[in-house]
């Protein structure tokens, strides 16, 4: 400890668990903005819990509305056998936001991962090959970006499902229409990345060596031009919740009695709120909240600490940065 | 949309030579180009709202299928030429554009025009409301948690922010809905005015169809008063959803600003710590927020529309949501298309002032 510091200090490339985004991200944190990105750690594990081990959580399925003892009482007061209540229809409030998690995450699965592999092929071809296929891809992404996001989901909506869907219809429904509308951000991303990677040595020299144009591509560009994508993951993540949200609170989600949907729930509950009945729109618009709030401050933490200007003055863990030496330090700060 | 403008035609000239005369018609030709942009914008999105609506296949059957007999659904595609190549249909569809038209509603035989103006000055009122409650809201709450940057009041502040951004406009609004109206009973639940201040309102000369405007204009203070206490709660629920974001980018930009050697200098000759907080770090972090308000156009007509269907305000996103139950494309088609021109035409606007403010936008 005492002895050169140099030789104190670990290399975090040194371990590949300390070089995983989140991993790295938390050891470079400190005070308010470790606080922020444990808590939406927190939220975000919570909600991937809740998700997966829905079925053991929840006490009864999302449509079910009569147990062995007989049918369930209409919109009830949360207590007793029903933690948080009963619809007017009579479902348990408590199960249908437990089940309302994997319908949530199942889409964002789908739409994220779908806008991913589309929107960074679109930019690297774009940003790669340029010219007027690059312009009218630009032309026609920022016309989809400026438009209000929502109107574009309720677009692709209709030309999907025609607004009414199962399950599986739906989820996929409701993906795609945030696909369309996160395609855009990652295409503008992506292509940036490239057009400025395009001029870098290192691609020179693999076009010397005799790459072809798709090696380049897959190879050297995509590589590097990727490191902003886990922003971009949580921040869409968020996003997505609040479409899905939205188209089913327009009457475009899933019908509930294929799968149970936060913003259906919501919409059904607005009717209730002029009889003083709470529980019904409360709990599902609460999970909304902190499940976007626990995406948003992840995805939040990592942007500011990516960006050194943002990121929280070390003073308040002097005693632990200084054993640090500003060679090693700088080289921490640097890899992403 | 600035990477449109990176080359603009007149460059094959030769670069040097002309670089005098560009200072002195930069402005006017960064106004031209910008402005010839919203075409192309306005085009692809109606191209593709058009072909997109039509995959699904034609509107009436949508509409009434299934509640009219086969023979009598056909008769009524032809008479509205819908049997048609879809590209006669759509170069049709572009020259009704052109000339005002946007057809008929299907479910309530309205011209879609009319439909337009009469729920579009609704939406714009509920658009101004909450502008005014977002930068009421963001900006001086921005300057506070910039100058407590990394204090306890810049956490709380960052966290309302994301908290601002996370609650969907339907949550806050059925929280607001709850507290204030059904618990406490001290605002309406809602709609835009009682039915006898909006009968006095809408029988008015020539009404701009925003209600306190009206109701200003005619002095008619009881009914002001009532159309003020429609119009907290929706303008609270749409307004806080853009208040975060204010409120993040001013903090990011007085941030920003407050580094900067002339905001020491003027510490240095004794400037209060407020006035070196709204007035020299605060001006020039306003052209980032300029633009941005552009950007939330969008967002609060999105926004808009959930918050319409929330509160029962009758405008156009209310009528989208009654329009989409109803399967009605024609009169889905007129709604999004107007909300394209607004943002284009809205988007154009920013930038223009963008680049007065700014002389470095303009290239």
């Amino acid at each position: 400890m005492s002895s050169d510091p140099i030789t104190t200090y670990k290399d975090p490339r040194a371990s590949w668990f300390g070089r995983l985004p989140v991993v790295s991200h938390f050891n470079k944190s400190v005070g308010l903005q470790r606080g922020m990105l444990v808590t939406g750690l927190l939220l975000t594990a919570i909600f991937l819990l809740t998700a997966i081990f829905a079925p053991l959580i929840a006490p009864y399925g999302f449509s079910q509305i009569s147990d062995a003892d007989g049918g369930f009482p209409a919109q009830q007061a949360p207590g007793g056998k029903h933690l948080w209540g009963t619809t007017v229809g009579g479902y348990d409030v408590f199960s249908r936001v437990v089940w309302g998690a994997q319908t949530a995450i199942m889409v964002i699965v789908v739409a994220v991962v779908m806008s991913i592999f589309i929107g960074v092929i679109l930019g690297l071809v774009s940003g790669y090959i340029g010219g007027w296929l690059d312009r009218i891809l630009v032309v026609i992404a920022d016309a989809v970006y400026a438009f209000p996001s929502l109107l574009v989901a309720i677009v692709m909506a209709i030309v999907i499902s025609g607004g009414r869907s199962s399950l599986w219809g739906g989820i996929v429904a409701a993906a795609i229409s945030i696909t369309v509308v996160f395609i855009p951000q990652y295409f503008r991303v992506i292509r940036a990345e490239t057009i400025r990677l395009k001029a870098e040595p290192f691609v020179e020299s693999a076009k010397v060596v005799g790459a072809s144009n798709v090696r380049i591509m897959s190879r050297h560009i995509f590589k590097n031009a990727t490191r902003t994508l886990p922003l971009i993951f949580t921040l869409n993540a968020s996003e997505a919740i609040l479409t899905l949200a939205g188209l089913g609170f327009l009457g475009f989600g899933i019908e509930p009695t294929s799968a149970a949907e936060w913003g259906f729930d919501l919409n059904k509950a607005l009717a209730d709120t002029t009889s003083g009945i709470w529980w019904t729109g409360v709990f599902p618009g609460l999970a909304i909240v902190l499940t976007v709030l626990g995406l948003t401050l992840v995805g939040e933490s990592i942007n500011d600490l990516n960006d050194p200007r943002l990121r929280g003055r070390k003073k308040a863990a002097a005693g632990k940065a200084d054993r640090i030496p500003p060679r090693a330090r700088r080289q921490r700060s640097n890899q992403k | 949309m600035t990477t449109l403008i990176e080359a603009p035609p007149t460059d094959a000239d030769g670069l040097l030579p002309s670089k005098k005369k560009r200072t002195g018609g930069g402005l006017g030709q960064y106004i031209l180009i910008r402005f010839l942009l919203i075409f192309p914008t306005i085009l692809i999105l109606v191209t593709m709202v058009f072909f997109l609506m039509r995959i699904t296949g034609d509107p009436i059957t949508a509409a009434l299928g299934g509640r009219l007999p086969p023979e009598q659904l056909a008769e009524r595609i032809t008479a509205a030429g819908y049997d048609r190549p879809i590209l006669v249909q759509y170069f049709e569809y572009l020259g009704q554009l052109i000339t005002g038209n946007f057809g008929t509603t299907l479910s309530d035989n309205r011209q879609v025009t009319e439909m337009l103006v009469t729920y579009g000055s609704a939406t714009l009122e509920l658009t101004i409301n909450a502008l005014i409650v977002a930068l009421l809201v963001g900006i001086p709450l921005g300057m506070v948690a910039a100058h407590r940057r990394d204090k306890a009041p810049d956490a709380v502040l960052r966290i309302f922010a994301i908290l601002c951004y996370a609650t969907p406009v339907f949550f806050s609004g059925l929280l607001f809905k709850l507290t204030f109206s059904v618990w406490l009973g001290w605002l309406p639940v809602a709609g835009r005015a009682r039915t006898s201040s909006e009968l006095q309102l809408t029988s008015l000369q020539a009404p701009t169809g925003i209600y306190w405007l009206d109701a200003i204009r005619s002095g008619n203070t009881a009914a002001l008063s009532d159309v003020l206490a429609h119009a907290v709660l929706p303008a609270l629920a749409l307004g806080l959803l853009t208040a975060g974001i204010f409120l993040r980018l001013v903090r990011t930009n007085v941030i920003g600003t407050l580094g900067k050697d002339y905001v020491e200098a003027g510490r240095s000759r004794g400037v209060s710590e407020f006035r070196l907080v709204t007035k020299h770090a605060y001006k020039p972090a306003l052209i980032p927020i300029i633009t941005v308000m552009g950007l939330q156009i969008a967002v609060l007509l999105g926004g808009a529309v959930l918050t319409e269907t929330t509160f029962e305000w009758k405008g156009l996103g209310f009528q989208l949501a009654t329009y989409l139950t109803a399967r009605d494309f024609v009169a889905v088609q007129g709604i999004v298309v107007l909300l394209a021109v607004i943002v284009a035409v809205t988007n154009f606007i920013v930038d223009i002032v963008a680049a007065l403010i700014d002389p470095r936008v303009r290239y």
